[in-house]
């Protein structure tokens, strides 16, 4: 008679487990008890996720993981970072290896709905593909490359949204496939085509790898869709909205003008957005079980938007690319957070 | 039937001189002399470019990419590079723990690989247990006797390479002869088991292996419960390499002539004096090509784990190239990275031959 009562138990527990949906804050709850945020980044995209001369993990993609470990525990080194290739870093996420993918991923509908993750709607980087040409073509607009040799990597999307842009606006063109996209790169420099085609951010890292880089300039067009951004499991709101947030925050700060050096005497300031932002006022962060200050421990301690894009990309980094649809919206750019309120 | 002494003749012409040498192996008739000189025109056009851009015309000294000439490679990449490449992410302070423990490799375990010297065994027996303790201890730390703990996420670079190379190789090797041994086991349990296990290893990719190991095995495991990453890919290439060391160990054991098993059991020797007496030393003799080609092929095979995510010295040297301060170098990295592999395999290459050498006794032309 015992024995089938605890047998009953067993069996309801059981099935209470098996039902009972995900725990809301069950990756937020590991990742308070182990102290650290895993973060899985790139095996290597220059300005994405690199290792600098010290072994320090940096790039774009990275920083974003300081960010949350500054929101989450008010230090942002609290992150350890997982190298992973294109393959495996869907499954590292799902198997619970690391707690966000910071990867250069693109946010599209079969990734955010089939397959058992969810992008938290922060685009960290709005890449598409784009035009890299020399500058002695005198070319200032890809509506002009009517007639142009174009170098491109074989069987790759970029090859069909190439193919799509020219027929829409009615152009020619004619392609010189290579397997590579160094060798690609090595095609335009030869002089073997005028214009070379790829994602935004790697034409500008194609462009540092040429002899003579200032010669070369990425036209202002984007004719694909690339949004990149972070990604984590579903089931935990608290650790998607921290994700997201941490995002806007970054947004808000650059879009107030607060910035790594003068967050401190922001904190004085008579702006309620910006009060609001640093936790003076009200605390926004407690509804997702962030101290009251994780805003401006992001900030403190990473930088706002802007400042994380020209140190690892922009004009502070090598790579020298232009904000073009990375701008806030406020400058016409697509960077846009909804408030904190 | 003759009985005059037959003519002596002419020894054969030995010609030392460099012009007769070459004349005997280079062109010897007009096909080879065709063959030699397109060999040399090839040669002519890939080796001086080479020597060119890796020499004479490279940068070696200076600290950023401004300091390189065009044209010739960027050596200054590595130097820059050179701890990270050796090191990985182990602290800067604690980096003579790693020192030490490879100089208490060379020092105490070098010896074993000469000829024979007094207290060899006593030598042989407290490395082997007692090495792998103290360099356990030096890396890791485990905080015990006031190491500091180095967790195996922060080695990287060389020495992780060596470090999952020398576990690979001295755990597959005891174990595959096991395996050897009991695939040819008389008991069908234990015959049955080796097999089923050497058929498994060898069945499947190496890099499935790891990315089981790494990312699947999480999915089966309790929430919170977490190996070290770096002890799954070590179990993994030694449960791996341990089926192909098994499968040439047993090619040793097949040559072994019956007699040698018979003769051993006549003189009353049980199962483990006979194969560890008799049979192995000979067995293991026959196969040192091969199993130095699979210990070749493993340290090569280390590269893999870059699938799970480990820095290891191919890994580091491939992140290095895309930071943005130094793009445009890949190639100074990956001719390094080949060089650095290169020379670890011919080394243990050579060595076999002159093991081979030493331990041959007959069976010579």
């Amino acid at each position: 008679m015992k024995q089938k009562t605890l047998l009953a138990a067993v069996g309801a527990a059981l099935t209470v487990a098996a039902v009972a949906p995900a725990q809301a804050g069950e990756t937020m709850d590991a990742i308070k008890a182990r102290g650290e945020i895993r973060c899985g980044v790139s095996d290597g995209l220059p300005g994405f996720s690199y290792t600098d001369e010290k072994g320090v993990v940096r790039g774009i993609d990275a920083d974003f993981c300081r960010a949350l470990a500054a929101a989450v525990f008010g230090d942002a080194n609290k992150v350890k970072f997982t190298p992973l290739t294109a393959k495996e870093r869907f499954t590292a996420l799902q198997s619970g290896e690391i707690d966000v993918l910071s990867r250069n991923t693109t946010w599209t509908m079969s990734r955010d709905t089939g397959m058992g993750m969810v992008f938290p709607a922060a685009v960290v980087y709005y890449d598409g593909q784009g035009f890299l040409v020399n500058k002695k073509l005198g070319v200032k607009s890809a509506k002009e490359l009517d007639g142009a040799t174009v170098c491109i990597q074989a069987g790759t999307t970029t090859e069909l949204n190439l193919a799509d842009y020219f027929r829409a606006n009615k152009m020619k063109y004619t392609p010189i496939t290579y397997d590579k996209s160094d060798e690609s790169a090595k095609g335009l420099e030869a002089g073997r085509c005028d214009v070379l085609t790829s994602d935004q951010s790697q034409l500008y890292a194609q462009r540092i790898k040429m002899a003579n880089p200032d010669q070369y300039v990425v036209l202002p067009e984007v004719i694909s869709k690339e949004p990149l951004g972070p990604v984590v499991r579903p089931g935990d709101h608290e650790w998607f909205s921290t994700v997201r947030w941490t995002h806007y925050a970054m947004l808000i700060a650059e879009e107030l003008g607060v910035t790594a050096k003068n967050v401190d005497e922001m904190k004085q300031s008579s702006n309620p957005e910006v009060r609001r932002l640093l936790g003076v006022d009200a605390d926004f962060g407690k509804a997702i079980g962030l101290p009251r200050d994780w805003a401006y421990q992001v900030i403190k301690q990473v930088g706002n938007y802007g400042e994380s894009f020209e140190r690892n990309v922009g004009k502070g980094s090598p790579l020298k690319i232009e904000r073009g649809l990375n701008a806030l919206w406020t400058q016409g750019g697509l960077q846009y957070a909804p408030p904190i309120r | 039937m003759t009985h005059e002494t037959a003519s002596s003749l002419q020894p054969p012409k030995v010609i030392f001189s460099p012009i007769g040498w070459m004349r005997e192996h280079l062109f010897s008739s007009v096909w080879n002399s065709i063959l030699t000189l397109i060999t040399l025109y090839i040669l002519w056009l890939l080796v001086p470019p080479v020597i060119e851009w890796a020499f004479l015309k490279a940068s070696w000294v200076g600290t950023s990419r401004d300091d390189c000439t065009p044209g010739g490679a960027c050596w200054v990449f590595i130097a820059q590079r050179w701890s990270q490449f050796m090191y990985g992410f182990y602290p800067e302070a604690l980096r003579w723990r790693v020192d030490l423990a490879g100089i208490l490799a060379v020092l105490w375990g070098g010896p074993l690989l000469f000829q024979r010297f007094p207290w060899k065994k006593l030598f042989g027996f407290s490395f082997l247990i007692g090495y792998p303790l103290i360099a356990w201890w030096l890396l890791y730390g485990g905080d015990l006797f006031g190491m500091t703990t180095v967790p195996t996420d922060q080695w990287g670079g060389l020495m992780l390479t060596l470090v999952i190379a020398a576990v690979g190789i001295a755990g597959a090797m005891p174990l595959g002869i096991l395996f050897a041994l009991g695939r040819r086991s008389e008991l069908p349990v234990i015959k049955a088991v080796s097999i089923a296990f050497i058929e498994f290893w060898r069945g499947v990719p190496l890099i499935s292996v790891l990315f089981m190991s790494s990312v699947m095995l999480p999915l089966f495991l309790p929430e919170g419960m977490n190996f070290d990453k770096l002890v799954r890919a070590l179990i993994a290439v030694v449960l791996f390499q341990a089926a192909y060391i098994a499968e040439v160990v047993r090619g040793g054991l097949q040559a072994i002539p019956k007699g040698q098993y018979e003769a051993a059991q006549a003189l009353g020797l049980n199962y483990w004096q006979m194969m560890g007496l008799i049979i192995l030393p000979q067995a293991l003799k026959l196969v040192i090509p091969g199993i130095v080609n699979t210990f070749i092929a493993l340290f090569k095979d280390t590269s893999l784990v870059i699938i799970i995510g480990l820095s290891d010295f191919f890994m580091i040297i491939h992140r290095a190239t895309v930071d943005p301060a130094w793009l445009g170098f890949a190639t100074e990295g990956y001719v390094f990275a080949a060089a650095v592999y290169w020379i670890f395999c011919f080394g243990m290459s050579r060595y076999s031959i002159a093991l081979e050498k030493r331990l041959n006794t007959d069976h010579r032309r």
